[in-house]
């Protein structure tokens, strides 16, 4: 029983990855109706700017903050650094073509995810990178029959804490509701006086800076990053959006830790290789049966 | 005492039988009765909400009415498939215009002779002598619509870029491209200047004469509903109400009380503001 | 009109048929000219430019949002390599049934769902694809040889009289496909089935209004694409003579996208140029080393923001027909 509760809190771990970037592309999309195939190289770029960091600021940051107080500088300068990055691909790559329509969008993104991606691996050379070891001491911790580590628990404390702010921010702040409604109809929501810039700017700055965060998370679970990452991840946390219902953001969060689960106890009980198919036949039969994701909502069309 | 129906000897083109419509909590249609005969021009009115687009949406397969029955020349078409209804007899148009906006007027109208060619895709491809001559009974047909609605000149335009009031003439050239026998018409006038509307009714007037044609329409504008109907159907929130000659109708006091609301009811858009 | 030697030069340097020629003499002359290498990128040029076509009868002409095409282009190589080293099946006979299998994995596998609209389509055929890259990379059945893929995989020959198997006849093998297939997609655009296609990107509903099943037509786009994709899979496993995953991923998917949207959708010799950018892009700017594809992404952006309708757009009514009606029918000019 333990074993199967174990595997459901990994699932969670990684499921919270999955959750907080797929909060990026529900953002984006359900305010622009755009596909951000750059949101994934922003989590890279994140987790590779922790990592130069950590790993070169190390001695400098501990001596004067203490462990704790270095990993906070790293979270806090990728996630900056990123809603800054968001900002100027927008300007840069999207604002110019949101006329031209949706598609010419897409390759927009691309272009602008191929550019990112190469730009990191211009930066920091192709081959893996490392994030230092045992910055949280390896701690484990039981719960009864069931073992956790230090840093699973701190992943899952920060990643709770971060989503349960945007949620409330979303749900239950005037503001939030300028972003539902903008999601919902933007056009109207700009005749009703909506700041349409100030939700866009919202979502480029919030989205690639939460992206940012779960970068270093990863570099600090996993260890080991590259510059091909976001590619994965990003596919994966696009899924776990339009599992949740896409432009929907509780759908977005719900979704991640849903594949998160899926994905873990693919692996343990069907097969560590397939567990991706598994993932990806799920998606497919959500979808055949709720068209529009768990949580998203049946648009009538008016004929 | 009410008129009796002009085309009541004639055959009935389309009926519906306790037609209902339930969307979630909402019942859009309740039991609507239905029968329009062969030749008439047969007007559904009613304030915005009644209904009527519900209907014509059951009518032509968008919808699938959770009781009741439409029958077509006698012969059950509930449920079918939108494609399927075509085949038929029955060509609509909507009421928020829904021309194919990126191809030209021409390519517009042909796609109304889909249903009734046959082509497939090998005789596509190797443009067999069967399928160059369905082509050009296509092109043919086309050209005939368009000029029928004046708008060959415009015929290479992208539908898009032609006038409003042109745009709703194409929706029913395309319409009539099906070679329908009933043609259903959703706020055909919408839209439309005065002089337009009185083209479009002289139009749809003749056209029920040398087509040999029967025509279902929802309409506002009520000069028109007057002026062409041979028939008129009320309907208020999701129900008949009243039917009869146009002129009856015109004096019915329930028609009257559905679009204007009752009399001792608290409605205060019609009052006379007080300053005056 | 004055039939003066002059203007019928000036009609002729303008017209289609003079450009079409050019360009078919150049393709014929150009591979003698250069080394293997050279003709090698015209090799992938033309593959892409296959690929591109089979994705723009989904994409360009049915609107319908499909990043998952390299699933099929892959169902198609690794037919053509498992079929031919296990049971030897010749390169030419499997051409067809590689097709045939990736029409039929398309029909199977889009059936279910080629109702859902627009995004949810998109995720649905990104997830397909990347089920058919990871399952070759399981070796299910150990048919597929795992992340090494296939290899040993023979040249296209028939009998002793032809016998693809250098640069040169696989240069012309290739595009033999190209044109023919350039030839019958020009065709389908211009008929019942090419604008019914159309009919449903503009507009499903209206489409469905006017007795065009749209489930159907949708259904034999992807199947179309998938059989097209499958034969570029055919004769690039028989180039390459082994094939692996790698050359399935999304990022194929993606580029074969970039390539319909690049061109300009639905119209083929946009897919021509699409897959020029792609396919060439690289490999010119090879001596940019690692910038080269910083150059690339940015030309990305940069096409969109100036040309999102592609290089070359489809243009309608481009072909006037005139009256067929003659002196019937009234006349309003």
């Amino acid at each position: 029983m333990h074993v199967i509760l174990e595997q459901i809190i990994n699932g969670l771990t990684i499921g919270s990855f999955y959750a907080l970037i797929a909060l990026g592309y529900s953002m984006v999309y359900g305010v622009l109706k755009l596909i951000n195939f750059a949101h994934g190289d922003f989590f890279t770029l994140g987790s590779y700017l922790g990592y130069t960091v950590l790993v070169f600021g190390a001695a400098l940051l501990t001596a004067h903050f203490g462990l704790w107080g270095a990993i906070m500088a790293a979270l806090v300068f990728a996630g900056v650094s990123l809603a800054i990055v968001g900002l100027i691909v927008e300007r840069v790559a999207y604002r110019p073509v949101y006329p031209a329509g949706r598609l010419p969008a897409v390759v927009s993104a691309l272009g602008a995810s191929i550019f990112l991606q190469n730009a990191i691996m211009v930066l920091w050379g192709p081959r893996f990178q490392a994030y230092p070891p045992a910055l949280i001491p390896n701690v484990r911790i039981q719960f009864g029959n069931i073992h956790l580590t230090l840093l699973q628990i701190m992943i899952l404390l920060l990643s709770f804490v971060l989503m349960g702010t945007l949620y409330y921010i979303v749900q239950k702040t005037t503001f939030g509701a300028a972003i539902r409604a903008t999601a919902h109809d933007r056009k109207t929501a700009s005749l009703m006086g909506i700041n349409i810039n100030k939700v866009i700017l919202f979502v480029f700055t919030l989205g690639p800076a939460l992206g940012a965060v779960t970068g270093i998370m990863v570099g600090m679970y996993y260890r080991q990053i590259s510059f091909t990452m976001g590619w994965n991840y990003g596919i994966k946390a696009f899924t776990a959006s339009v599992l949740g219902g896409i432009g929907n953001i509780p759908g977005a969060m719900l979704g991640g830790l849903i594949l998160g689960v899926l994905e873990m106890l693919g692996a343990a009980y069907i097969s560590a290789a397939w567990k991706d198919v598994f993932v990806f036949i799920i998606l497919i039969l959500v979808l055949i049966f709720r068209p529009t994701g768990i949580l998203g909502e049946k648009r009538a069309e008016k004929v | 005492m009410p008129e009796p129906r002009p085309h009541a000897a004639g055959e009935t083109v389309l009926e519906t039988l306790g037609l209902t419509k339930i969307f979630g909590g909402l019942i859009a249609v309740n039991s609507i009765d239905l029968k329009v005969h062969k030749g008439e021009i047969l007007s559904l009115i009613g304030p915005n909400g009644a209904g009527k687009t519900t209907v014509f949406n059951v009518v032509t397969g968008i919808y699938r009415p959770e009781f009741g029955n439409v029958f077509f020349r006698g012969e059950r078409i509930t449920g079918k498939k939108p494609h399927q209804i075509v085949s038929h007899g029955i060509a609509r148009t909507f009421q928020n215009i829904r021309l194919f906006p990126d191809m030209t007027c021409r390519e517009n109208v042909m796609a109304g002779r889909h249903c009734r060619s046959t082509s497939g895709l090998f005789s596509s491809i190797f443009r067999t002598p069967r399928q160059r001559a369905e082509e050009n009974l296509i092109r043919e047909a086309a050209e005939k619509r368009l000029r029928q609605v004046n708008l060959w000149r415009s015929r290479d335009e992208l539908a898009k870029n032609i006038a409003y009031g042109s745009q709703r003439m194409l929706e029913i050239a395309r319409a009539l491209a099906s070679e329908p026998e009933l043609l259903v018409l959703d706020e055909p006038s919408s839209g439309l200047n005065p002089r337009e509307t009185r083209d479009l009714m002289a139009f749809l007037q003749g056209i029920i004469r040398e087509e040999d044609l029967t025509i279902l329409l929802i309409e506002h504008d009520m000069n028109m509903v007057m002026g062409i109907s041979d028939w008129v159907v009320v309907m208020d929130g999701g129900r008949k109400i009243a039917e009869g000659i146009p002129e009856d109708i015109y004096a019915d006091q329930r028609v009257i009380e559905a679009y204007l609301g009752k009399e001792d009811e608290d409605s205060t858009a019609y009052d006379v503001p007080a300053q005056h | 009109m004055e039939q003066t030697p002059l203007a019928g030069i000036g009609r002729l340097a303008s017209s289609r048929q003079l450009h079409i020629a050019l360009a078919t003499a150049v393709f014929l002359i150009y591979p003698f000219l250069v080394s293997d290498y050279f003709i090698d990128i015209a090799f992938y040029f033309g593959i892409y430019t296959l690929l591109g076509l089979s994705l723009n009868i989904v994409l360009g002409e049915v609107g319908l949002f499909d990043l998952g095409h390299a699933g099929f282009y892959a169902i198609g190589a690794y037919t053509t390599a498992i079929l031919n080293t296990k049971f030897g099946i010749p390169i030419l006979v499997l051409l067809p049934l590689s097709a045939l299998a990736a029409a039929l994995f398309a029909y199977v596998v889009c059936s279910p769902v080629i109702h859902l609209q627009g995004d949810y389509l998109l995720i649905v055929t990104l997830g397909m694809g990347e089920i058919v890259r990871l399952a070759l990379i399981n070796n299910p059945f150990d048919l597929t040889g795992g992340p090494n893929g296939v290899y040993g995989i023979d040249f296209p020959s028939l009998g002793p009289w032809l016998v693809i198997d250098s640069s040169l006849e696989y240069y012309f093998l290739i595009w033999l496909i190209v044109g023919l297939t350039i030839l019958g997609l020009t065709k389908l655009q211009d008929s019942r089935i090419g604008r019914a296609w159309n009919y449903i990107r503009e507009d499903e509903t209206a489409a469905n209004a006017n007795g065009i099943d749209s489930r159907s037509y949708k259904l034999l786009a992807f199947v179309l694409g998938a059989a097209l994709a499958g034969v570029a899979g055919n004769v690039y496993a028989s180039k390459l003579m082994c094939v692996s995953p790698e050359s399935f991923t999304f990022w194929e998917s993606c580029l074969m996208f970039c390539i319909v949207l690049i061109g300009g959708m639905g119209s083929i010799p946009g897919v021509i140029i699409g897959a020029a950018f792609i396919g060439l892009f690289p490999e010119i700017f090879r001596p940019f080393a690692m910038y080269r594809m910083l150059i690339f992404g940015s030309a990305m952006m940069l096409m969109m923001m100036f040309r999102p309708g592609g290089v070359w757009p489809r243009k309608r009514g481009a072909v006037k027909y005139e009256s067929l009606l003659g002196g019937t029918g009234r006349t309003d000019a």
